[in-house]
């Protein structure tokens, strides 16, 4: 495809996209889809065909809209209406109410486009008001089947700018004023491994995408991939373009719903078909395609250097760093490898400018992070916000709060790797350096909020046993490191422990941090330190009292599952 | 872990069989690139069922790999089994959002009403129970894979009646 065919493409869609009448869009995110999207989507299909009304309205297939824990979701654009929980029936009834009969279906409205009194409009509604949506931006809006829909909304036109009118350099030098830092949890500034990675000369180069999303809790990465996948692809080309590779990988976490795997891979092939992958691209002489690698399993794959050897199929077993992955990584070869998020995030860098992006955000932590909200929150789900927001905005403005008026004890972010905030921090701004101040971490975005009861050196042992199983062996403080603190942390848990295992506990948890290989060895001790700082009185209390506060832990002599 | 020293126990398998074909496609794919062992051994198992050794041998010998290599990375990934699995299975998620919304409890029913528990299997065999890190229903915790069955939103009261109506195996 040459630029003319390109452009004029991508106006056909648009004026078909304009021309359709009625958007209705019914969510097909994985979340959706188990609570019944399915059967909604083909009851609206069905509704629309009997109604008479294809010519007015078309119902499309669109990834993530957020709000998860009121799905199913359909919403009817451009009126911007949402309607929650749907079924077969109630889909059907929102066909005929609003389509036929141009009134509200009331009461499945979640929210309303148009002023309607007693219902606020989406831009208003608390949940988001407070978003700003940049990676998120078409998702949940687009079909992810058809990059006929991308193209519309402009989809490529940043990886043309930066073929046609940028040098290599002044791509990376766009990224280094945007401020991006890596969104896969350590936020390492993306511009600066671009340019290592571009510094390093080789014959050939890779571009990796780390999909692994291997926290349990965290849904931010597929939602994307579920929701946008185009956006990734593009994100990718324009990064191989900028350090010089000609060949990418993204690397999929197997335990997955095969809906993320499924769609990347339409997106690949629709990407090559219309000329935007593989040779020539876009008649710039530029030269990129990309593959699938599925995981299997292991969450230290989730470390770049244990997934670069998955990806060339052996055991993923970390290696030391350096040489980092930009200098040697895949078959020796300077590697770049980023998060799915990052990835997403550099097309409207290159589109609209790194100096606007950095306007966005406070002074070290520039533009906006995508969270998943899940645990005891009223609306679990998918959100982007702007960095420095505070933890309360997110959880009692967007995420409406604890339900069953039970009080917030916690936040857990950074998965198994990270740490907890308590309710006396709620107030503080979410950025990269203010969490790990707290001794956690912004991690990659999994925020897992917990009520009074939970018992946190449950959690502690929980996370513990996580780490515990999934230490790849290498190294030893890894290995017998997180089994010995395991150990110690249930026997407090059971009502066996004492004063010494929590003094063993405070000798052993910095030796691992400190002397294990990888992330996962240095992080294990995380959620320990953190509730041991944040909650030590729990810890003394399952001690001395032989009693859990949360009314979690089965104490020794109270039978088990007693709360 | 199961001994090694099998050998002799291990059938040749050959491309005559239909499903060994399968698997050589998904090999011819990846052009025989050793590279491709585990994205074959998705394949494989889903064909397959399990990894056994014939088909542990088989996939190396294609793809000119020791079979030293392909049973270390076979038993390195936790999506590979080299057992056949239950008939029915039940995968409760404990990840987080799960565990925090009461997986425990979901557990603990099970365990009581038909003394189903990770790794000891219920009903003559027919029936077994996993955890999962994360199934990928967070925001609609806890979750409960019966089958190819996602129970969103899993009720400790009701999941062994459930259990019952979709597998068939009564308590
Ligand atoms: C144990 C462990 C698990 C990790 N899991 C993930 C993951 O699931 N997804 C991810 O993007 N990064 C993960 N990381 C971080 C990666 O090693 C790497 O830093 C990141 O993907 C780099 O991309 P970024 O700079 O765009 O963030 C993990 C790190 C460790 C130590
Ligand atoms: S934590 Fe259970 S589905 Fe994600």
């Amino acid at each position: 495809m040459n630029v003319a065919e390109w452009e004029a493409r991508a106006a056909a869609a648009r004026e078909r996209m304009a021309a359709s009448g009625t958007r209705v869009c019914v969510c097909s995110g994985a979340s959706c889809m188990v609570s019944g999207g399915d059967a909604v989507l083909e009851a609206t299909e069905k509704a629309v065909k009997s109604a008479g009304l294809e010519g007015s309205a078309r119902v499309v297939k669109v990834g993530c809209m957020g709000t998860c824990s009121q799905g199913p979701l359909v919403r009817l654009d451009p009126d911007g209406v949402v309607y929650q929980k749907m079924d077969a029936s109630k889909a059907g009834r929102v066909i005929d109410k609003h389509l036929k009969n141009k009134a509200l279906l009331r009461e499945s409205l979640l929210f309303a486009g148009p002023a309607e009194p007693g219902v606020e409009r989406p831009s208003e509604h608390p949940f988001y008001a407070r978003q700003l949506q940049v990676v998120l931006e078409h998702c949940g809006r687009i079909n992810p089947e058809d990059i006929d829909e991308y193209l519309a909304v402009g989809g490529y036109r940043a990886l043309y700018k930066a073929l046609s009118s940028m040098s290599p350099e002044e791509v990376i030098g766009e990224v280094k004023m945007s401020g991006l830092r890596g969104r896969g949890g350590a936020g390492f500034p993306t511009g600066l491994k671009w340019e290592t990675a571009y510094r390093h000369v080789a014959d050939h180069k890779y571009v990796v995408c780390n999909g692994d999303e291997g926290d349990p809790g965290a849904f931010m990465d597929r939602a994307v991939m579920e929701g946008d996948p185009q956006r990734i692809l593009e994100g990718m080309a324009i990064a191989a373009y900028a350090v010089g590779a000609d060949r990418g990988f993204i690397y999929v976490r197997g335990e997955f719903p095969p809906l993320a795997i499924r769609r990347l891979g339409i997106a690949i092939e629709q990407a090559r078909a219309a000329g935007l992958l593989g040779r020539n691209i876009l008649e710039t002489g530029f030269n990129f395609d990309i593959e699938i690698r599925i995981g299997a399993g292991a969450y230290v794959c989730g470390e770049e250097t244990a997934l670069l050897i998955s990806i060339e199929g052996r055991r993923g077993v970390p290696r030391p760093r350096p040489p980092f992955p930009a200098e040697s990584g895949l078959w020796g070869k300077p590697t770049l490898l980023n998060n799915v998020e990052t990835y997403a995030g550099v097309a409207p860098i290159i589109e609209r400018g790194g100096e606007w992006y950095s306007t966005i955000g406070t002074a070290k932590s520039m533009g906006t992070k995508v969270f998943a909200l899940a645990g005891a929150i009223n609306r679990t789900g998918l959100i982007e916000v702007p960095m420095g927001i505070t933890l309360r905005e997110i959880i009692y403005d967007i995420g409406g709060g604890i339900p069953g008026g039970r009080r917030f004890k916690a936040a857990q972010t950074g998965g198994p790797v990270g740490g907890c905030i308590p309710e006396q921090y709620l107030d503080v701004r979410v950025d990269y350096e203010s969490l790990v101040g707290l001794g956690s971490m912004m991690g990659s975005g999994g925020l897992i909020v917990m009520d009074d009861t939970t018992c946190m050196v449950n959690l502690a042992r929980y996370f513990m046993e996580f780490c515990m199983d999934e230490s790849c062996g290498k190294c030893v403080p890894c290995r017998v490191g997180t089994r010995q603190m395991h150990l110690l942390l249930s026997r407090i848990c059971g009502g066996e422990g004492t004063e010494r295992d929590l003094a063993l506990l405070e000798e052993l948890a910095p030796y691992c941090r400190e002397a294990s290989l990888c992330g996962l060895g240095q992080g294990a001790p995380n959620t320990l330190m953190s509730t041991l700082r944040h909650f030590r009185d729990e810890y003394l209390v399952h001690i001395r009292e032989k009693r859990c506060p949360a009314g979690e832990c089965a104490m020794a002599g109270a039978p088990a599952g007693v709360r | 872990m199961e001994p090694l020293n099998r050998a002799s126990q291990i059938k040749t398998l050959t491309a005559d069989d239909p499903r060994a074909a399968r698997v050589l496609l998904e090999i011819e794919r990846y052009r025989r690139s050793p590279d491709a062992l585990i994205q074959v051994l998705h394949v494989a198992q889903d064909v397959f069922g399990y990894l056994s050794l014939d088909v542990l041998q088989f996939v190396g010998r294609e793809l000119k790999l020791p079979p030293s290599h392909v049973y270390g990375v076979a038993t390195f990934y936790h999506l590979f089994s080299l057992k056949p699995k239950a008939e029915h299975r039940v995968v409760v998620c404990t990840g987080t959002a799960c565990q925090v919304r009461g997986a425990e409890k979901i557990l603990e029913a099970l365990r009581r009403g038909r003394g189903l528990t990770k790794g000891s299997p219920a009903a003559g065999g027919r029936l077994s129970l996993d955890h999962a890190h994360c199934i990928g229903a967070c925001g609609l915790a806890p979750a409960v894979l019966i089958d190819e069955r996602m129970q969103a939103r899993a009720d400790a009261g009701s999941i062994d009646g459930l259990v019952t109506a979709v597998t068939g195996v009564p308590r």
